[in-house]
């Protein structure tokens, strides 16, 4: 695809935490722990209304869906501050110091007094009813590739809660991921492919990393996509969590707006210049009363009512494919589950199906009074939620004859989007009274720019340098963010750094192939089975077992997989005594050089794991020499 | 120089000269940057010499100036016209609620353009910002004073008991006085005393989020204090506020018997040596207790005067003795709560002073610092000492209830009231503020 052409441009919202001491706004730990001993409370949240009385669609939508929101509250990482039941303290001055830093690695301009704002959001992911979030930089850039991509601006705000569960009237979150301290920096909408997508957001993942500040694994870092193609419209794409997606979530963005513009070029012409009429619907429940349907049976025996509209001129076009998972049928039951909470809608251009008969179309259709060019959706759910549903249905094919609606959209991990919500007006922010603006200082700049961290690139030379490893092994090391344990291990265990090195990429990417959860070895847990390798309670050769050991026992310790696969040492001296017995018995062969091979091979089934191959490999060369001299004197 | 929309020195030059007022577009160039955005106010404990704009996206940031800076304004802006809502329409089924407002917002609306938060001022406003009270009542709103409740003071308290007196007069149901909530306890015993066996419910409530927050307890406190108000079996005073964490557990406290024991907690307000009287949760509202003076029950009393010559001191381990004379001298007072150690002491080197005092005609009265339980001055020597010296052990009253109580009674009594009388009062249940039955704690 010719994405130039296409006028394709994409801005990068990288989001990462830092690993501060303290959250951002109180004094608990930032480790995550969730579950155990919960509090639960119950809150509401409803929007204050402005001034103007202008109402914000974002805003709208939430409060339309006005939940029962339940916290849990975990007191190892919560207190009440993120319970809203305190008010925030300072601003941490650690992660300040670090959102500085990282401004100035960007060569941004530090604003000269950070305001932190409250910037509304209602969906209850934050206990307040706003992110606390403040701009501490403006401008700034970085060059990849040769092309400098501006920044526009670097902020710093409060993490928010994590969702754990949602349901029709409440949507449970957990406390303990709010208030860490995020970094969020925002490009400029300047990028003009999939891939260049990819290489700014790792390009500004390892400025950030330089800082030896931030937090890594699973959840610690997100992207936000802005993208748009010409004719098109912007649309905010949230929460990419892993690089290799953001290529495929914006390839997949520009297939699904090229093809709502082809659809709505077609609608265009079917309708020939006549709008949509207001949206009215059939209560369409009496024709599916002995239905074969089993999704439509269970929701109609519940007390649902099937409602039916009418889409004049969609015939065909909602169950057309650009791409697999791309079609009008899915935006449009996207909206009835985000607007009503409505599962599962039916349409005519799949029908019959899904076990509803042709007389049933047929019944349908003439209810509606749809004609051959015409589409007819039907939606199951009690009656308040099916109308709210259909409604929602209907507004969305009304802007499929426009074109391409602004949405914000949730990245789903195969690369495809759903709908969320629509996009926010001008953002609803307000100043936070609570907590004293922070003065920037120009000496205190100067102290930072003083000690800033070497970047990553340094890192990678000095790695190579000092430790004698390939640029393959250090690319792996700081692509896989495990430079640092790296020089953790090495610098206290006498280690081949090669062996260390290569477990830490290539071992571990292996097994995250094979499918085990690698996400289960830990800093922590990684340290230890090097330190029992340097002990000697295992070979090198046994690593990768343990390593697999552990995947699939996370709560384990590293003495139980040793336990567990047999590898408790075993004494030189008794190795020493067997090999030589071994030699003895083949004693007629020990000229021949193929012997020790020979040997090996039975050695190595024995005490594989338990002993070093090539310590092996010397006993039994030294076994067969001293047999050798033994026999000439 | 003056201030200038709260700034001063250089920064307020540049703003004036340029012509600038908040909400206006300006440019500020320094050097060779050139930044833009909206100018905000600025407050009282910002640094000298930065300049607030409110950017494009949003944000707030502070620009610092110099000698060499300028601030260009680019657009004339012309603040928004507010349009205050309709009244709703009255309707004849359903009762009528007076809102009283004495400060603190108990609903507001934010100016996003600047920052702003502006109280709703009239019944219209209220019911269009927390519709839910409309379906309860029919709503009167009032603004009877703008105070800080730490400002308040027992002429206030006689103010607001003046003005629910007329409001129980004209007829209303109920009476609802949205009122901050540092010292909201202390106003809820004085109404107590100044509107005994009142026939309507007067409902105290307030805010420990401020309304402004989505996340604000100030709509449910309200949507329950209309409640309350409009439908309770009693006619008392009381205290509507959150009971823990969350939002679903509203409590009513009894005016005498409730404390504020958490600065920042939405369940801050609990009730002392008392059980709440009625829960409001989503069933509905509860009563837990069958003893209340029953709503248009007989007896009603007005009585709002109270003499602020009277003090609440509160002990601790090495406090001069001399220091009781002092206040006594130099404030003229006629009585003392003194808010002793466990079940109600001092130093023994006080007997000597308290003696002195008492028999000058000072009434003293002894609370505990512990705050649960009675006081007991008959377990040790030195509490049977400290009676001798002529102190009154005060049961099981809120040090706060006892010394409003004691306000009211020198008030009721006047000038020349015996300390005997003074005793005999303070010792008699006028609103369930003493005596009683003490249960475990929860």
């Amino acid at each position: 695809m010719d994405y130039q052409k296409l006028g394709l441009k994409v801005g990068v919202e990288v989001h990462r935490q830092l690993d501060t001491s303290r959250k951002l706004f109180c004094n608990c730990p930032t480790e995550p722990r969730e579950g155990g001993e919960t509090v639960k409370i119950t809150r509401f949240l409803r929007e204050a209304q402005s001034e103007l009385g202008a109402v914000d669609p974002a805003a709208l939508f939430e409060s339309k869906k006005r939940k029962k929101i339940v916290y849990h509250v975990n007191t190892y990482n919560t207190c009440l501050v993120e319970m809203d039941e305190e008010p925030p303290h300072p601003l941490n001055p650690e992660a300040v110091e670090t959102a500085l830093t990282i401004a100035l690695l960007f060569n941004a301009t530090p604003v000269d007094e950070i305001h932190v704002m409250r910037k509304i959001v209602i969906d209850g992911s934050n206990t307040s009813g706003f992110q606390r979030t403040c701009v501490v930089a403006l401008g700034g850039s970085l060059v990849v590739d040769g092309k400098e991509i501006p920044i526009q601006t670097i902020t710093l705000e409060e993490d928010a809660a994590r969702i754990m569960s949602t349901g029709h009237g409440y949507v449970e979150y957990d406390l303990s991921r709010l208030g860490i301290p995020l970094i969020e920096v925002s490009t400029a909408p300047v990028i003009n492919s999939p891939a260049e997508a990819v290489k700014v957001a790792k390009a500004i993942g390892n400025v950030l990393r330089a800082t030896r500040k931030v937090k890594r694994g699973l959840g610690t870092v997100r992207q936000d996509l802005n993208v748009s193609i010409s004719g098109g419209a912007l649309t905010e794409i949230k929460g990419v969590q892993e690089l290799q997606l953001i290529s495929s979530v914006v390839e997949n963005e520009v297939v699904r707006q090229l093809h709502l513009l082809e659809i709505s070029k077609e609608l265009r012409k079917r309708l020939g210049g006549e709008t949509l009429p207001p949206f009215s619907y059939v209560d369409a429940t009496e024709i599916f009363r002995n239905t074969r349907s089993k999704m439509l049976r269970s929701k109609l025996e519940a007390g649902g009512k099937a409602l039916a509209v009418k889409l004049p001129m969609f015939a065909g076009l909602l169950s057309r494919e650009a791409a697999k998972g791309v079609r009008l049928g899915a935006e449009l039951a996207g909206h009835a589950r985000a607007w009503a909470e409505v599962e599962g809608l039916l349409h005519t251009d799949e029908l019959p199906g899904y076990g509803v008969s042709a007389e049933e179309v047929a019944a349908l259709k003439k209810a509606v009074g749809a004609g051959e060019m015409d589409a007819v959706v039907v939606v199951v759910d009690e009656l308040g939620k099916a109308v709210e549903g259909l409604r929602a249905v209907y507004a969305r094919a009304c802007e499929a004859v426009e074109g391409v609606p602004g949405e914000t959209r949730a990245a789903r991990p195969d690369g495809l989007t759903v709908y969320m919500r629509p996009r926010p007006g001008a953002a609803r922010m307000y100043p936070e009274t609570d907590i004293p603006p922070v003065p920037v200082s120009s000496d205190y700049l100067e102290s930072l720019r003083a000690r800033l961290p070497e970047p990553l690139e340094a890192t990678a030379e000095k790695l190579a340098r000092r430790h004698g490893l390939s640029r393959q092994l250090v690319e792996g090391l700081i692509d896989d963010e495990r430079e640092e344990l790296f020089t953790k291990i090495v610098e206290s265990h006498s280690l081949s750094p090669t062996v260390v090195a290569s477990v830490l990429t290539e071992t571990i990417t292996s097994l995250k192939r094979e499918g085990l959860a690698v996400e289960s070895l830990t800093d922590q847990k990684l340290v230890e089975v090097f330190k029992a390798l340097a002990e000697g309670i295992y070979s090198k050769e046994a690593v990768p077992d343990v390593l697999r050991w552990l995947c699939s026992h996370p709560e384990a310790a590293v003495d139980e997989a040793v336990k567990n696969l047999g590898l408790g040492a075993v004494s030189t001296e008794s190795v020493e005594a067997e090999v030589m017995a071994m030699v003895m018995a083949h004693s007629s062969e020990v000229e021949d050089p193929r012997l020790a091979n020979r040997l090996m091979g039975d050695l190595m089934k024995k005490y594989r794991g338990k002993i070093d191959g090539k310590q092996l490999h010397g006993m039994v060369l030294q076994a067969i020499e001293r047999v050798k001299s033994a026999e000439k004197t | 120089m003056a201030e200038y929309f709260g700034y001063s020195g250089l920064a307020a030059a540049l703003l004036r000269e340029a012509g600038a007022s908040v909400g206006e577009e300006v440019e500020v160039r320094r050097g060779g940057q050139v930044f833009r955005g909206y100018l905000m106010a600025r407050y009282e404990f910002g640094e000298p010499g930065i300049i607030v704009l409110k950017m494009a996206n949003g944000y707030n940031i502070g620009v610092r100036v110099d000698e060499r800076s300028k601030v260009v304004k680019l657009t004339e802006v012309k603040p928004p016209a507010f349009n205050p809502p309709p009244p709703p329409t009255p309707r004849e089924e359903l009762p009528r609620v007076s809102i009283i407002s004495t400060g603190g917002t108990i609903a507001s609306r934010i100016d996003y353009r600047t920052g702003g938060v502006r109280a709703a001022l009239s019944a219209a406003d209220l019911v269009s910002i927390v519709p839910e009270i409309g379906e309860i009542a029919n709503i009167s709103a009032e603004i009877l004073m703008q105070v800080y409740s730490e400002n308040l003071t027992p002429a206030h308290w006689t103010q607001m008991a003046i003005r629910v007196d007329q409001i129980i007069r004209d007829g209303f149901e109920g009476a609802v006085i949205a009122h901050g909530t540092d010292t909201m306890g202390y106003t809820a015993a004085a109404l107590s005393f100044a509107l005994q066996k009142t026939p309507i419910p007067v409902v105290l409530v307030g805010a420990q989020r401020s309304s402004d927050r989505p996340s604000s307890d100030a709509a449910t406190n309200l949507i329950a204090a209309v409640e309350v108000a409009s439908k309770a079996p009693f006619g008392e005073v009381v205290v509507c506020m959150h009971g823990w964490h969350s939002d679903d557990l509203i409590h009513i406290h009894r005016g005498t018997r409730v404390v504020k024991l958490h600065t920042s907690s939405r369940g801050a307000f609990q009730s002392v040596n008392a059980q709440p009287m009625a829960v409001r949760t989503p069933e509905g509202l509860k009563m837990l207790t069958n003893m209340y003076h029953p709503r248009n029950g007989d007896g009603y009393v007005f009585q709002p005067r109270f003499d602020d010559r009277a003090m609440l001191v509160k002990f601790y381990p090495g406090m001069k003795p001399e220091s009781l004379e002092v206040l006594v001298e130099r404030l003229s007072l006629r009585g003392l709560v003194l808010e002793g150690t466990g079940l109600g002491h001092v130093a023994s080197s006080f007997i000597p002073v308290l003696r002195k005092l008492t028999g000058s005609g000072l009434f003293v009265g002894m609370t505990s610092q512990c705050r649960h339980g009675w006081v007991n001055m008959n377990v040790y020597d030195n509490g049977r000492d400290l009676m001798r010296a002529g102190v009154v052990p005060l049961e099981d009253m809120l040090a706060e209830t006892a010394l409003v109580k004691l306000m009211w009674v020198l008030g009721k009594l006047g000038e020349k009231a015996e300390v005997e009388e003074v005793r005999e009062m303070m010792l008699t249940d006028i609103c369930g503020e003493i005596g009683g039955r003490t249960m475990p704690q929860q």
